[in-house]
């Protein structure tokens, strides 16, 4: 098993690398840097003209990318050029508590929802309830993200004025208890939309599994064993069925730390992907390699954590 | 008759301790867009016998009879659509989940499938020891006791304890699952097809195997299969299922050398020999089982019957006893 996770965390780097390369590649070769936004006939052209020469944005690609990775490498992911005299870590380390906060939000949301109804529905098939459930699967597979987030908002937001529309708090300088309860207000929303479509397939996995499970034969050695039906749920059914559940939840942790770039932009939601989608539209190219660079790592992260978490939970499965 | 010769007697007794009267279950087949009822799949149809306090009854048939089907609702593992099963004077038809967990103790299987039937996320120790903690009160020692004796009971060692189900072989599995079976020292084992997916040089181990521990722990078989030499060496009595019916029950000698319903004259012919110079007449059946959905009126093999005539289309022949123990369900032989 270790020489499994150290083999696997060897395999990180070139993937990691062979990202950066892509990414780097392309953001160079899309047309416009930083500059192309501001400009303005009352400046100079040769001010900016200046500033590309000392950013060193006309040196060929090859170049800049090796500069980039010469500082990446020892940890220095370089200034914001949008937010001058910050870094690209004070940025992206600012924003990841927001981000995670609307990632477990999401997913516990996912988790108490899914896996209840998903077991109910395989537990009574084809019941009233079960086809509602499986109405709402394929309505929150179909929908789209952003769709959703903007019904919700005109829905809850302008026209029920239950929850806030945007951001992560009401005001500055909460504290303690208000401080918490204003959170949570402005995660509804967004919480339930990014958790809208993992629920549904969360549920209908559950639902898969537990059926396929309920219909086995050890299944049946269980109850013949004279066990109680809440034993045979849990102890045996649920044991199996989570198991590939488990593999999901392990792509989730890319999500989680990596942010909803899409739910976060239509709730103005302050965290890595409304950093993500703004430093895009600069052109701020340090912000986003560092993000690219931490989604893979997270990503990579999470899979290696569902592989090991398999092998917990599954005796068949081992590593060697 | 030709059986007039006195039948050696058993080893069993005549106690009853299991009663099946005319046992049915019926499988609702849904269909339309509301999903309704729209039939049934009659897969036990009106099945009626006794078993004997020691004795082997086989439960012989070809694929879809409903033996296994009949081995589960007996067990009320599935719920009958009709009909009654008394297991040591207790009707256990109608009995709720919570009173049927103390008679599990006494009835077991043994199921065909040694892959499919053990949870592969526990080891053999938490296997064996599960009907022990939900039935008895004993100590953690005492039921490790208990699971290292049933292991060795059942050849393997008991430092395999800490093993999964996918580390053995078929047939150590299938030893996993007869001394997960008989842990509990239950009085009547119902065991559906428990070789059949074994290689026939390790049907031959557990076969000798659960013969040896029926005469240790005075087991009472209800030996389901669809291989006639395997039941015939196996069993006391044998019944003869076709499309959920029991077709013929007899003595196993009364039913190897003197069949009496068609189907079962049939089945034997089938069975190949290795006899030298002994050329028997294979008889042919035309056609495939009928579906339980559809069953044939009157008698359910008339279809494919070749001494079939008109009444066999009308009235569905009654099990009636021609010769001791032995009884028949065939127009012909009323």
């Amino acid at each position: 098993m270790t020489k499994y996770i150290i083999r696997r965390l060897l395999v990180f780097f070139p993937m990691l690398f062979a990202l950066t390369i892509i990414v780097f590649t392309l953001l160079k070769l899309a047309p416009g840097d930083p500059y192309s936004q501001m400009m303005d006939p009352q400046i100079d052209a040769s001010v900016f003209e200046e500033q590309r020469k000392a950013r060193g944005l006309d040196d060929p690609i090859p170049v800049q990318y090796f500069r980039w990775l010469t500082d990446a490498i020892q940890g220095d992911f370089g200034d914001s050029f949008r937010y001058k005299g910050r870094t690209v870590a004070e940025l992206i380390w600012d924003r990841i508590p927001n981000t995670l906060y609307l990632g477990v939000f999401s997913v516990f949301i996912t988790l108490i929802v899914a896996i209840p109804i998903g077991i109910y529905s395989a537990r009574n098939p084809y019941s009233p309830l079960d086809y509602a459930a499986t109405g709402f699967g394929f309505f929150g597979l179909a929908v789209p993200n952003f769709f959703f987030g903007l019904a919700v908002i005109y829905i809850f937001a302008i026209k029920l004025g239950w929850f806030p529309s945007q951001g992560s708090i009401s005001k500055p300088g909460l504290e303690g208890f208000e401080l918490l309860k204003a959170r949570l207000h402005h995660l509804v929303l967004p919480g339930l939309t990014l958790g809208l479509a993992s629920t549904a397939s969360y549920m209908r996995y559950m639902r898969s599994e537990v059926l396929s499970v309920l219909g086995s034969d050890y299944i049946r050695t269980a109850r013949a064993k004279g066990l109680t039906e809440r034993t045979v749920l849990y102890k045996h059914t649920l044991r199996n069925a989570l198991i590939p559940i488990i593999t999901l939840l392990g792509f989730e942790i890319g999500v989680l730390l990596g942010g909803a770039v899409i739910t976060e932009g239509v709730f103005k939601y302050p965290g890595i992907g409304t950093l993500f989608l703004e430093s895009i539209g600069n052109r701020d190219y340090p912000v986003i390699m560092a993000i690219t660079l931490m989604l893979g790592f997270f990503t990579l992260l999470g899979n290696l954590i569902a592989d090991i978490l398999y092998a917990i939970v599954d005796p068949r499965i081992r590593y060697d | 008759m030709a059986v007039t010769e006195v039948v050696e007697k058993e080893k069993t007794s005549q106690e009853t301790i299991l009663e099946v009267r005319n046992l049915k279950k019926y499988y609702p087949i849904k269909g339309g867009i509301l999903r309704r009822t729209i039939g049934h799949i009659k897969a036990v149809d009106g099945v009626s016998f006794s078993v004997y306090r020691g004795e082997t009854l086989g439960i012989v048939g070809e694929s879809g009879s409903g033996k296994s089907t009949l081995g589960r609702t007996i067990l009320r593992l599935e719920k009958p659509t009709e009909g009654q099963v008394v297991f040591e004077d207790k009707d256990l038809t109608n009995m709720r989940n919570r009173e049927l967990r103390p008679i599990r103790k006494d009835m077991q299987i043994v199921f065909q499938d040694p892959y499919g039937s053990l949870n592969a996320t526990m080891n053999v120790q938490q296997l064996l020891e599960e009907p022990l903690i939900v039935q008895t009160n004993l100590s953690k020692k005492e039921r490790q006791e208990l699971v290292d004796e049933m292991l060795e009971k059942v050849g393997l060692r008991p430092q395999d304890r800490m093993k999964y189900p996918h580390e053995f072989s078929g047939g150590q599995r299938q030893r996993i699952g007869i001394a997960r079976a008989l842990i509990l020292h239950p009085k009547f084992v119902v065991c559906d097809e428990p070789v059949s997916a074994l290689d026939v040089s390790i049907q031959a181990q557990v076969l000798n195997l659960m013969s040896d521990l029926q005469d240790d722990l005075h087991l009472t078989y209800l030996f389901i299969s669809h291989d006639l030499s395997v039941v015939k060496h196996f069993s006391d009595r044998v019944a003869v299922m076709y499309l959920g019916h029991i077709v013929e029950i007899g003595d196993k000698k009364d039913i190897y050398n003197n069949p009496l319903h068609p189907y079962t004259q049939a089945l034997l012919s089938s069975v190949p020999t290795v006899e030298k110079g002994k050329k028997r007449e294979k008889i042919v059946l035309k056609g495939d089982l009928p579906s339980p959905a559809n069953p044939p009126s009157g008698c359910p093999f008339r279809t494919r019957c070749p001494l079939a005539h008109e009444k066999c289309a009308q009235v569905l022949p009654e099990l009636k006893e021609k010769g001791k123990d032995h009884f028949v369900a065939c127009h012909l032989h009323n």
